[in-house]
């Protein structure tokens, strides 16, 4: 489908608080184009389709690989990566809205520091020694490394909580992303020796109990993480975790 | 005598900031990390292949020695040698580090890591993780400092742009200004000491492999300062990229690596689907040039012969400016298992899957073998003292680099993988030495008068107040994009000296342009364009330090090709008659008929080149533009021969 121009309707905000409205702007359909090479465009032209000239949009963007999980926007309703959103195949116009469910810092771009203090509750590191040369880390099969990297990918991009029914933007959900990064660092051996506090984490409020299992989160991951096995199994060993502390207790 | 309490800033947090503020915490020492984005959102996190090591867990006989050898071959000599040998000898270190944070690099069937093929090596050397080694391990360092975040040593800034060094009278670095990307004011932050870990600058091409925070600006920001700019006329074209409008993106050499072939129609104007096409009407230009090494030469060797097929022989697929590169014949498990994260790229951003079908690529700006001058001190035994303050240090005292942004490890080419490495070796490598360095400072950061943080903030107050009452014509974005196009068009894999100058001119002109610039947005939140003005500002600057030490530098060397200096390489030349020839002639003038014909003339022609051109470049500002010098080269442990893949 290749069309002369492309129309683009952006809901704008200029600061946090701030009344939202929307501009749209026809733009040149360009080969190989995609949601932020037309956001560029508008930066070297920033004029709407009624001819005013008005500031460009701001967005995040980094690695144009969907690789770094900074472009993630509502694109024609639905959360997703803006450099993979490739303008041929999507429909005319393009509606680009910020998410819904955290902070709007301006226009397109939101505030995500809540995932990264969720990787921090979580302790989502291995607690290694220290950075000397000790030797070799603990040697393990393939099968496991590769369940691993499945869940390694996560960037971080939000898409999963966006589209949850119980993550909101004034609740305390950590959200699927959170749940499944416990289970990756679970997975590793030297990992696994802090297993316990990182259940623990998710069993307070906002943690693994809330969820509703809706799974509608595993659907828009744009790193196909399986989010779904990772909430079954966070939730299977948050269950043993209770019964062992019950009975330790 | 107790132990002044230190403070150390840190901007950038992709491989080497990470690994600088990691290792730093460990001395207790406290860090500031700045970053452009969230520091697990950095540009390091694009890189695909994998990073090296001599771990010779397949017994083919490697060593952190032929490691060595590669590097410094791979990188035309130029590279300082005792530097690259202690990096390839840290090698091993490393790795073993990454994988004990947990970094799920691919294993063997015993559970150990496994390793693959990339250029510029005969041997297994490459540790990754599928092909998105390079997330893999931003993400375990991200979670290290984390780690140390929660202990209180680690304060992150992020959303914050460095902007220059706060320098004092005696020239010495006493912090830095940061500029505070959502609120919009600037600061100025005291620091014993400043670590700039900014990575590349491929933006300055508009269109490359790079991120867009890549843009060098931090680094010709310190060059402005007066900071030495080294070697910047070497960039690497990555032979394999993919079209788009706003990133050219990479097709790792690990394709190659597991198996890929590059390949184009022999015959021009063969325009039959690629798979209809019978071996014996494929040209594997690589494999036929190059029986040894194949697809996996050296970059700028794969790039120089990309361009050959499609611009002088006019072999290009579909008569396009590009080449197959083929995977069919892979099982796609394997290419699944192996090469997953690129296999993804490529169909995402082009609905096509290299399982079934040869992609097609061509070469595009990928990184900067050059980079902000630091110093070292040599062990005296061919290695580097890992506790001096030396080591790392820009010509500015206290102010540091590492990664991308520094110069000496990859010479005039870097090899496959070796970016991560130097990115993380030199990381770590900064780590007891700039603890010294803090240590032994005559003073401390609170005994700086604080005039000279307000001085230097009100500079930048200033400029940036400058900068949002332009009201001219330029759009800044567009003149990015042409500043782009101009090096693009004249400064690539083929370079001639009437263009080079031509690109100075064009330099000027962007630069008066610049001047009728309009900022499109004054407001004071969250307002990337003033930043963005002060960036292209910066760009134009290291765009002259390139295209200058490109004009001046009448040879080949790596990535930096003139035709018209090639010293034109015999057929069945081998570098050991070179290394022969040195020796004869210390016994008296070596003889014509020892050498095959044309060799000794050729020889004596390399020689000679050695001689006037195996110098690093050393660029300093004067006078609104780069001065022009030349250092000498480590070259204490091999002796630089020609270079050749066959
Ligand atoms: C597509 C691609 C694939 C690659 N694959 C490989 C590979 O397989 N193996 C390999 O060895 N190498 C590879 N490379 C090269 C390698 O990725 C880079 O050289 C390396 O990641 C650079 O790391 P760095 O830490 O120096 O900088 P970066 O990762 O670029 O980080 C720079 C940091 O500095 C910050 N920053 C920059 N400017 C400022 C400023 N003014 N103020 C504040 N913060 C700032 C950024 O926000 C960022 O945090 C690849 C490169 C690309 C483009
Ligand atoms: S399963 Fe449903 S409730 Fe649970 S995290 Fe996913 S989308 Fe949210
Ligand atoms: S789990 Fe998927 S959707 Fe959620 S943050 Fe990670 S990558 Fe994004
Ligand atoms: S820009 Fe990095 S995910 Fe889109």
């Amino acid at each position: 489908m290749t069309r002369e121009t492309i129309a683009l309707k952006i809901k704008r905000q200029d600061a946090p608080g701030a009344k939202p409205y929307w501009n749209v702007f026809k733009l040149p359909s360009l080969p190989h184009a995609n949601v932020i090479s037309c956001l560029q465009e508008i930066q070297r032209n920033p004029v709407t389709a009624d001819g005013k000239t008005v500031t460009p949009v701001t967005w995040d963007c980094n690695c144009l690989e969907e690789v770094c999980g900074s472009c993630t926007m509502r694109i024609n309703g639905r959360v997703r990566q803006a450099c993979t959103a490739l303008v041929d195949i999507l429909e005319d116009p393009i509606v680009l809205e910020p998410m819904s469910k955290f902070p709007v810092v301006r226009d397109l771009q939101v505030d995500r520091s809540r995932m990264f203090e969720n990787l921090r509750k979580i302790k989502g590191w291995i607690e290694i020694d220290g950075s000397y040369d000790i030797g070799e880390g603990p040697v393990f099969p393939e099968k496991i490394r590769e369940k691993a990297y499945a869940l390694s990918q996560c960037m971080t991009c939000g898409c999963c909580l966006e589209a949850c029914p119980q993550f909101t933007l004034t609740n305390d959900f950590m959200g699927a992303a959170t749940f499944s990064q416990v289970r990756y660092f679970n997975l590793h051996p030297t990992g696994a020796m802090n297993k316990e506090e990182r259940l623990e984490a998710v069993m307070k409020s906002g943690g693994i109990a809330d969820c509703g299992n809706a799974q509608v989160c595993v659907e828009v991951c744009p790193k196909k993480i399986p989010l779904t096995e990772s909430i079954a199994e966070i939730g299977r060993e948050t269950t043993l975790q209770l019964l062992k502390n019950l009975v330790l207790k | 005598m107790p132990r002044r309490e230190k403070k150390i800033v840190v901007i950038g947090g992709g491989l080497a900031g990470l690994s600088a503020t990691m290792k730093i915490c460990e001395f207790k020492v406290r860090v500031t990390l700045v970053s452009f984005q969230p520091v697990k959102r950095s540009h390091s996190v694009c890189a695909q292949g994998g990073i090296n090591a001599a771990i010779d867990t397949k017994g083919e006989g490697d060593s952190p020695e032929i490691h060595f050898y590669d590097t410094v071959k791979g990188g035309d000599f130029l590279a300082h040698q005792p530097l690259a040998r202690d990096m390839c000898h840290q090698g091993p270190a490393i790795i073993r580090l990454m994988d004990r944070m947990g970094v799920a690099f691919n294993r063997t069937a015993e559970g150990h890591l496994d390793f693959r093929r990339f250029g510029g090596t005969l041997y297994s050397r490459t540790a990754f993780a599928g092909a998105t080694t390079g997330q893999q391990l931003v993400y375990a360092l991200d979670e290290q400092v984390r780690r140390h975040e929660r202990d209180g040593l680690v304060q992150k800034l992020e959303w914050h742009e460095y902007l220059g060094a706060v320098v004092d009278g005696a020239g010495v670095c006493r912090g830095a200004v940061v500029h505070d990307l959502r609120a919009g004011n600037i600061l100025a932050i005291a620091a014993d000491a400043v670590v700039l870990a900014t990575g590349g600058p491929g933006q300055i091409y508009a269109r490359s492999t790079n991120s867009t925070v890549c843009t060098g600006s931090a680094a010709a920001s310190a060059y402005l300062q007066g900071a030495k700019y080294a070697n910047g006329e070497f960039i690497q074209i990555h032979p394999t990229a993919i079209p788009g409008q706003d990133k050219l993106r990479l097709m790792s050499e690990s394709a190659r690596g597991e198996g890929g072939r590059i390949w184009v129609p022999r015959n021009p104007g063969d325009n039959r689907d690629p798979l209809k096409i019978p071996e014996e009407d494929r040209y594997y230009f690589l494999e036929e040039n190059h029986p040894l090494f194949g697809n996996l030469v050296p970059r700028d060797v794969a790039s120089r012969e990309i361009h050959d097929v499609v611009y002088n022989r006019k072999l290009g697929v579909g008569g396009q400016p590009t080449v197959y590169l083929d995977l069919t014949h892979q099982p796609p498990e394997f290419l699944e298992r192996r090469l997953g994260g690129i296999i993804d790229i490529y169909r995402k951003f082009t609905g096509q899957d290299p399982s079934r079908v040869p992609m097609k690529i061509f070469p595009a700006v990928h990184y900067s073998m050059g980079g902000l001058w630091v110093d070292y001190e040599s062990d005296g035994h061919g290695m580097v003292d890992h506790r001096s303050p030396r080591n790392q240090m820009t010509s500015i005292p206290g102010l540091y680099a590492a990664g991308e942004v520094d110069y000496q490890y990859h010479g005039a080419n870097r090899l496959g993988a070796n970016s991560l490495l130097s990115c993380i070796y030199t990381g770590l490598l900064i780590g007891p030495g700039i603890v010294r360095y803090c240590d032994n400072l005559d003073k401390g950061r609170d005994a700086v008068p604080s005039s000279l943080f307000d001085r230097a903030k009100k500079e930048w107050d200033n400029r940036f107040a400058e900068i949002k009452r332009m009201n001219g014509r330029e759009n800044p974005y567009a003149l990015h994009r042409e500043l782009g196009d101009l090096l693009l068009t004249n400064v690539l894999i083929v370079r001639e000296n009437k263009k080079l100058l031509e690109t100075l001119d064009g330099l000027d002109g962007i630069e008066a342009r610049f001047k009728d610039i309009k900022c499109l947005d004054t407001s004071d939140w969250s307002n990337p364009t003033p930043s963005f003005i002060n960036q292209l500002y910066n760009m134009i600057h290291l765009s002259r330090i390139i295209t200058k030490g490109a004009l001046l530098r009448d040879e080949c060397r790596g990535a930096h090709y003139k035709p018209e200096f090639d010293l034109n390489q015999p057929d069945r030349f081998d570098p050991h008659e070179f290394i022969d020839y040195l020796e004869k002639k210390q016994y008296g003038p070596p003889r014509e008929e020892d050498y095959p014909p044309g060799h000794l003339a050729y020889m004596r022609r390399f020689e000679a080149n050695e001689e006037e051109w195996l110098k690093t470049t050393i660029a300093q500002y004067k006078n609104n533009g780069p001065e022009i010098s030349y250092e000498a080269v480590d070259l204490s442990l091999v002796t630089p021969r020609p270079r050749k893949y066959d």
